[in-house]
C-alpha cells in the first residue's frame, strides 16, 4: 500500500523549547464496511488502521483508528521542539501493510 | 445524629451518581466494557466540536486536556467514543511527553445525533471525561450508494 498524496504541515524552523503543530492527511477511503453498493451487496471494509509519529527517534503519538474516522484521515498534533531532527510518519492499514514518510524539523536557538 | 449522618450519605451518593446519570444506557455500557467500573473526574478535559452537523461523513473535532505533559505527569492515552456508531470507539491515541501539548484534531464520522464522549487517562491512571452533543442531520457510514 504505497500512500498516494500524503500530505504533512511541518513548520519549515521551529525555536528550541516551542510547540509546534504537525497536522498530516492522507488520501484514502477508510471504507468502513457498513454501506451497500448498487447490487445490495456490503462494500468490505478497507480502512488505515494505525497512525505514529516519532521524533528523535521517540514516540510523539500513537493512533488506532477506526472506521469513525473519515475518509482521508486528518490529524493534528503538538510537538515540543528540542533540537534538529527526523520526523518520521507511518500509516498501516488493516492487512499490515506500512507507509512511511520523513521529515526534517529544523530547530534554531532563540 | 444517626439520621444526620444518613442525610449526609444520601447527598455524597447523590453527587457521585451524577455523572453516570448523565450518561445514556448505551454510553454507559460502552465506557463499563472500556474501563469497568473505573471513576471519572470532569474538568481536564475540553472537547470541541459543531452542534449540528449536516452531513456526518466528515465532523471535525478537537480534544485538549490540561496537562503539563511532563515525564513525571501527562496524558497517557486519550480515547473517543460516539455511543451510536456501529462501532462505538472512533480512535485510540497514546501520548508521550514529547507532545509538550496534550491536544488533538481529527475528523470523525457520525450515524446519528448522538453524545460524544472522550476520556483521557493520566500516566497516574485517573480518568477524566467530556462530553459533547452533536445533531446530525444526514448519516454516515451505513448510508447507501446514490
Amino acid at each position: 500500500m504505497a500512500l498516494i498524496n500524503t500530505r504533512i504541515s511541518v513548520p519549515t524552523q521551529a525555536q528550541a523549547n516551542t510547540l509546534v503543530e504537525i497536522k498530516t492527511l492522507v488520501s484514502h477511503p477508510m471504507e468502513s464496511g457498513y454501506r451497500i453498493d448498487y447490487m445490495g451487496e456490503m462494500i468490505p471494509r478497507n480502512i488505515l488502521t494505525r497512525f505514529t509519529c516519532e521524533y528523535l527517534g521517540q514516540p510523539v503519538i500513537e493512533a488506532e483508528f477506526g472506521p469513525g474516522i473519515a475518509a482521508n484521515p486528518f490529524m493534528a498534533f503538538n510537538l515540543l521542539a528540542t533540537t534538529t531532527g527526523e520526523l518520521v510518519f507511518t500509516w498501516t492499514d488493516q492487512h499490515g501493510e506500512v507507509s512511511t514518510e520523513t521529515r526534517t524539523l529544523l530547530v534554531v536557538d532563540p | 445524629m444517626q439520621r444526620r449522618s444518613l442525610i449526609g450519605y444520601a447527598a455524597g451518593s447523590l453527587l457521585i451518581s451524577l455523572l453516570p446519570l448523565s450518561l445514556s444506557a448505551a454510553a454507559r455500557q460502552t465506557l463499563e466494557t472500556v474501563y469497568g467500573n473505573a471513576e471519572f473526574n470532569t474538568d481536564r478535559v475540553t472537547l470541541k466540536l459543531p452542534a449540528l452537523a449536516e452531513n456526518g461523513s466528515s465532523v471535525p473535532l478537537s480534544v485538549s486536556v490540561d496537562s503539563p505533559m511532563t515525564d513525571v505527569d501527562h496524558v497517557s492515552e486519550i480515547r473517543l467514543f460516539a455511543e451510536k456508531n456501529p462501532v462505538p470507539e472512533i480512535a485510540r491515541y497514546r501520548l508521550f511527553a514529547a507532545s509538550g501539548k496534550a491536544s488533538i484534531s481529527t475528523r470523525i464520522r457520525l450515524s446519528d445525533t448522538q453524545v460524544i464522549t472522550a476520556v483521557a487517562r493520566m500516566n497516574d491512571n485517573s480518568l477524566w471525561v467530556a462530553r459533547g452533543k452533536i445533531v446530525v442531520t444526514l448519516a454516515a457510514c451505513i448510508e447507501p450508494l446514490l
